[in-house]
């Protein structure tokens, strides 16, 4: 075990777990951040999806030791107060359902906007499809970042 | 005959313990029940006119829901149809999930797409009992009459002098009133409804976007413990040895000891359990762990094994006659024209995303669970059976749910964790990975049919058959209540009962019709998964239709509505979401080269149509663009609910028709996780459009019904492209590469 420091939603904190935890179960074990999901472990559905400097990566496949000094960014604190675009679009188009992928698929859509502010529908296809909803509100996704598209974040 | 099984399947999903006497039962609620003082302060009362709802003195409505939320959206059709009748504002009512106190609350449980149907009325009755004692508490208070006094937007009126007391003034005085009956009250008519019919937002939605929803896996006790099982991965099987040396090394990890398997019912696997500070540290354990597994005494089963044993069963013998209207046999055997075909799908998994877990804290007289379980009075009363405990000592949080589709309606894993929580002093979260998950589902039955149609030589439809052959639900897994004793799985009808389901054709008006069934038996679980039996049988039933419109050079769409022609009023329901989903879905017009439309339809309590438009590229692979669905479920209570469901039904079933395929080798399943059991994507995802045909008939339920037309309508839009029938899911593209030359 080491002291290791990471910033997670511009607060710093020491982490008391070996360099190749997955930064997942630090987030969700040891700083009680559970909005970030555990999906299925190997990088395969998105559930844990959260920011590095503002880019999106998978939690689970990220090693604790990895991290250094990017600001890392969860669910918890995208926004205070459910006010960022991506988070108002998706109460607008009523997307989730049992809500679970939800924080992973918010998280991504948020990293796609960043980078290319009015994607195309295949833009957004290609840039969400290593996200799996099982209450498949894939149609509503689209329509949410759409909506949120070219508003600033 | 399609009402009778219908109302059967009802029964037995979601009413024979009681879902509809849970609520009656909850009128009654004691007297001296119905006043209290809360627990921060003195000064401040509740009136609780029935067991669902509370109103404080300082105006705050709360209701209990009796349904968990799976994602369908039972805290809000609950809160709106009690909003309805208490004249509140819906958005006003804060929501909580009913606890298992076993006096009080009974069948807290959802399933067979039955929420809104089974508490549209009771939960109108709770708002308006309410209201009712409001009202009358007013009157007195006024000595005005009763009649002159009316309850508006949370307030009592007295209309001659416009005077108005709130609700929360008149806590004190209602619940000291005499309980009136709710069966005695009049209900709003559709036609005054405010809330009911509207699409109104989801009460879960915001906590469901910032992180803060908490699921079953996000139970956090103080002092609590982590764990993982590694289960033997042969149905059947069981441990031989095991080292745990290193595995104790571990850092984090606290304790290792075997779990023995539960009792056939339960169809835990049994296995090893790891202890820990997190649940990374016990996975990291369970890694290190030396272990031999034995096989089971059917160690050998294998898919393709199980394939020959199917196709033996469909040829043989049935043991079970389910329908025989006419004389089939004779009718098939004399016709002018047959046709047969063999339909087959295979095992299925869940995969919810959040995986199976359960949280338990044993205390010396007490057990405490949090579980996402869509049956908690079940989970209680199994631990408390397991444990010795008395039932109102097993304490049941139901948590929000992941997902479901079925799957929660099993308590293997809320079982499971007690296993370990009772060997631990303090409270244990037992997390199922996503490979654990994968490889001990409770799996859709692999299913088989063989059909026969039979023209005369005007080209009539005059007989068709259908056989059923399955490995059944029942007897493979945990829902007891309707095949616990040794006689019943032996009956041929109660093992047919559940697995034929919607393969009846009425109301297709054909003369001569033979409906049978024969079981397969297999080591691996089987249950419940979204739509049942009609996830298959609609399957089977709509492409053969499809096969007979083009034998007999029919269109599809006019093909059925000569065989709806009658007068009955299923048929006429079934010819309205015909129409509605061919004339919206454009049918008939010109498509572009390479695309076809296919079309299939259901009728039940709630009827559905839906119009698919797919394309196959050179190598085979199936692009399913549109999908197009009409949809008759009585009154929409929340259309954009029943948008939402439909549209997700439409894609889960997707991912059966495309990619999903469990498959089983050595007594074991073969996929682990999202890369060999693959499921639909966004970029796999239709556009689909739901329309709804306005009704003020009672609702009836959706959450399954979109999930068992797709299957048909693509597979039949898959034949009008290429010309090539799909008659086993997932589709193989190998069967379609050829055809794109």
């Amino acid at each position: 075990m080491s002291n290791i420091a990471i910033t997670v939603n511009e607060k710093r904190c020491a982490i008391d777990a070996t360099p190749d935890t997955p930064l997942l179960w630090v987030l969700r074990d040891t700083l009680g951040l559970t909005g970030t999901k555990y999906g299925c472990g190997l990088g395969l559905c998105g559930a844990c999806t959260v920011h590095l400097d503002g880019v999106a990566v998978r939690a689970c496949q990220t090693p604790l030791g990895s991290v250094g000094t990017k600001r890392i960014t969860t669910i918890e604190g995208l926004s205070s107060d459910r006010s960022h675009p991506i988070q108002r679009a998706w109460i607008a188009e009523q997307v989730p359902q049992c809500g679970y992928c939800q924080s992973g698929q918010i998280m991504q859509a948020a990293s796609l906007l960043a980078k290319n502010p009015r994607p195309s529908k295949e833009e957004v296809d290609e840039a969400m499809s290593g996200n799996i909803c099982r209450c498949a509100t894939y149609q509503r996704i689209r329509r949410a970042i759409q909506r949120a598209a070219g508003q600033k974040a | 005959m399609v009402l009778q099984a219908e109302l059967d399947r009802r029964k037995f999903l979601t009413t024979s313990a009681g879902t509809a006497g849970a609520l009656i039962f909850g009128f009654y609620f004691p007297l001296r029940g119905r006043i209290q003082e809360a627990e921060s302060g003195a000064s401040l009362r509740i009136f609780k006119p029935n067991a669902w709802l509370r109103i404080t003195a300082d105006n705050q409505i709360s209701v209990l829901v009796e349904k968990p939320e799976l994602g369908q959206g039972s805290r809000t059709y609950t809160p709106m149809m009690i909003a309805e009748e208490l004249e509140v504002d819906w958005s006003a009512i804060h929501v909580e999930q009913a606890p298992t106190i076993p006096s009080v609350y009974q069948g807290l449980r959802t399933g067979g797409s039955g929420g809104v149907a089974s508490t549209f009325t009771p939960m109108r009755k709770v708002g308006a009992q309410a209201r009712e004692m409001l009202v009358s508490a007013a009157a007195e208070q006024w000595q005005a009459k009763r009649r002159d006094c009316r309850a508006e937007n949370g307030t009592v009126v007295h209309v001659p002098t416009n005077r108005r007391l709130s609700y929360g003034e008149l806590v004190e005085a209602a619940a000291k009133l005499p309980l009136m009956n709710p069966d005695e009250i009049a209900l709003k008519p559709p036609k005054d409804f405010r809330y009911i019919g509207k699409p109104l937002p989801r009460t879960d939605v915001p906590s469901k976007v910032d992180g803060s929803a908490a699921f079953g896996i996000d139970v956090r006790v103080p002092g609590m413990l982590f764990a993982v099982i590694a289960r033997c991965p042969f149905f059947g099987g069981k441990l031989q040895s095991l080292d745990a040396t290193t595995a104790k090394t571990v850092p984090g990890v606290r304790v290792v000891f075997p779990v023995p398997p539960l009792a056939r019912h339960f169809n835990t696997a049994g296995g090893v359990a790891v202890v820990a500070d997190s649940s990374w540290a016990a996975m990291q354990g369970r890694k290190k762990l030396v272990i031999r597994w034995e096989k089971g005494p059917d160690g050998n089963e294998s898919t393709e094994s199980l394939r020959k044993q199917i196709a033996q069963r469909a040829a043989a013998p049935a043991t079970f006659v389910a329908l025989d209207r006419g004389d089939a046999l004779e009718v098939l055997a004399g016709a002018a024209k047959r046709l047969e075909a063999s339909y087959e799908s295979p095992f299925q998994a869940h995969a919810t995303m959040e995986p199976m877990n359960t949280t338990v804290h044993v205390r010396d007289h007490e057990i405490e669970v949090w579980s996402p379980t869509q049956f908690a009075d079940e989970v209680q009363d199994e631990i408390a059976k397991l444990s010795g405990f008395p039932l109102e000592k097993v304490i049941v949080h139901m948590t929000l749910s992941g997902g479901s589709f079925g799957r929660r309606y099993q308590w293997d894993y809320a079982a499971e964790a007690w296993q370990v929580a009772k060997e631990m002093e303090k409270p244990v979260q037992l997390l199922w990975t996503r490979e654990d998950d994968m490889q001990h589902d409770f799996y859709r039955p692999y299913n088989h049919q063989r059909l026969a149609g039979g023209f005369d030589h005007q080209g009539n439809l005059m007989a068709w058959s259908t056989r059923v052959v399955t490995t059944p639900i029942a007897g493979s897994n945990l829902y007891t209540g309707f095949t616990e004793s040794p006689e019943t799985l032996n009956d041929p009808a109660t093992i047919a009962a559940l697995e034929w389901y919607g393969a009846d054709i009425a109301p297709y008006s054909i003369p001569n019709f033979r409906l049978d069934y024969a079981p397969v038996d297999s080591v691996v679980p089987r249950s419940w998964w979204r739509s049942v039996s009609s996830s298959y049988t609609v399957f089977a039933r709509e492409c053969f239709v499809d096969e007979l419109a083009h034998a007999s050079g029919r269109d599809p769409l006019q093909f059925r509505m000569d065989l709806l022609a009658g007068k009955s009023p299923q048929a006429a329901r079934l010819r309205a979401v015909l129409e509605l989903a061919a004339k919206s879905a454009g049918w008939g017009k010109p498509l572009p080269k390479g695309r076809g439309r296919g079309l299939a339809c259901r009728f039940g309590d709630s009827c559905s149509a839906q119009v698919a438009e797919v394309s196959v590229d050179d190598e085979g692979t199936v692009q399913v663009h549109r999908v197009v669905s009409a949809v008759d479920c009585g009154i929409a209570v929340n259309p954009d609910g029943v948008r939402a469901m439909t549209e997700g039904a439409i894609n889960f079933a997707l991912t059966a028709v495309l990619t999903g395929e469990i498959t089983i080798k050595n007594g074991a399943v073969e996929q682990s996780n999202f890369h060999d059991y693959q499921v639909l994507r966004i970029n796999q995802a239709p556009e689909v459009e739901v329309h709804i045909v306005p009704s003020t008939e009672d609702p009836s339920g959706v959450g399954e019904l979109g999930a068992m037309l797709l299957p048909a309508a693509v597979a039949n839009a898959v034949f009008a492209a290429t010309g090539v029938r799909v008659r086993r899911l997932p589709i193989d593209p190998k069967l379609l590469k050829r055809s794109q030359s």
